[in-house]
């Protein structure tokens, strides 16, 4: 069978990419093909596996590709979520001035769920230990003015799961 | 700690991000890093089992990919292994952890605490919105407690690719 480019590609199986997703969703196979071992598992050939990869990067589906670390096995467990309440009409202006911080590691804005949960912005702080976290914490609210917006600083205390996302629905595989 | 020596960490280092895209890419990182493909792949299977590494692979965009949701719940201290087994057990759950709000434990101390103390977080995916919704409705009726539903509104910074801090860590 020839491969085909990227730019020929016909998928003869419209579950085959699916398939692809599920499996890639649990990460590659440790062996020195990893993706012909992937193709013959969902039914393609490796040159259409890794035309499907490619594209889904150039498409953002797939936003980093490589080692993916759990950081509390590491040793790095003192991991802060800071959540803020902070205007609606600053929320993003802030949320963006947040994630710029190289101590912060994630930042999004989320929704409040009133009365319970006022918090509209999360960021996450990893590091290996709390002091250095929270001294880390003080100096970004300095800097930003934050001193005074209510926010709770919750640790991490013990994972339970640290696993990739899985969105491909289990008949497709 | 999981004992990792130079070479773990330099293919840690070299790769969070930027595996190559050919047919053997473990060649590929061991040429780059000058020793044998076998000895990646020894590397890689050994902090794999080890449970360093989640996986190798691809990290998908998350509102690209389907629906997700960061989801929390109010335990009692005693019950919250119990609990985040449950938790765990759930179809789509693939980040779970008990937190804990040092400031609120001070206030508590002072009879001063109010509100709901959420202990439990977890993030739950799925295909699509309708059966997230009836995973968590599920797991809802399973745990007997209403579950604080956060939904994403706007990301301004999502990876979690960054460089280790090994001289923090200690080891060798």
């Amino acid at each position: 069978m020839t491969q085909p480019t990227s730019t020929t590609m016909i998928p003869r199986d419209e579950a085959a990419p699916w398939r692809l997703r599920a499996l890639l969703e649990r990460g590659l196979p440790l062996t020195e093909r990893p993706w012909l071992a992937l193709a013959e598992a969902c039914g393609m050939s490796e040159g259409e596996v890794l035309a499907w990869v490619e594209r889904w990067r150039r498409e953002g589906l797939i936003k980093r590709m490589g080692l993916v670390v759990r950081h509390h096995a590491l040793g790095i467990r003192a991991n802060a979520m800071v959540v803020w309440d902070l205007p609606d009409e600053h929320v993003s202006e802030v949320g963006r001035q947040l994630a710029a911080e190289p101590a912060v590691t994630l930042c999004y804005r989320r929704r409040r769920r009133l009365p319970e949960w006022p918090y509209n912005l999360f960021c996450m702080i990893h590091g290996t230990r709390r002091e250095r976290v929270l001294a880390a914490l003080d100096e970004i609210a300095g800097r930003h003015g934050l001193q005074e917006t209510p926010h709770r600083v919750l640790f991490c205390r013990k994972a339970y799961k640290q696993r990739g996302g899985r969105y491909t629905r289990e008949e497709r595989i | 700690m999981a004992e990792l020596d130079a070479l773990d960490r330099r293919l840690i280092d070299a790769f969070q991000r930027d595996l190559p895209l050919c047919t053997r890419p473990f060649a590929a990182m061991a040429e780059r890093l000058g020793v044998s493909e076998a000895e990646v792949l020894e590397r890689l299977q050994t902090l794999q089992q080890g449970e360093v590494l989640s996986r190798v692979g691809p990290v998908f965009d998350h509102a690209r990919a389907g629906a997700s949701l960061l989801a929390a719940v109010a335990v009692p201290e005693a019950e919250c292994d119990t609990v985040a087994a449950a938790i765990n057990r759930s179809p789509g759950v693939n980040h779970n952890y008990a937190r804990e709000d040092l400031a609120r434990e001070d206030l508590a101390r002072d009879g001063q605490v109010s509100g709901i103390d959420y202990n439990l977080w977890f993030v739950m995916t799925a295909a699509d919105e309708v059966q997230l919704e009836a995973r968590l409705e599920a797991l809802e009726e399973e745990l007997e407690r209403p579950l604080l539903r956060l939904p994403m509104v706007e990301g301004y910074h999502i990876d979690l690719g960054f460089p280790i801090p090994w001289a923090e860590l200690g080891g060798p």
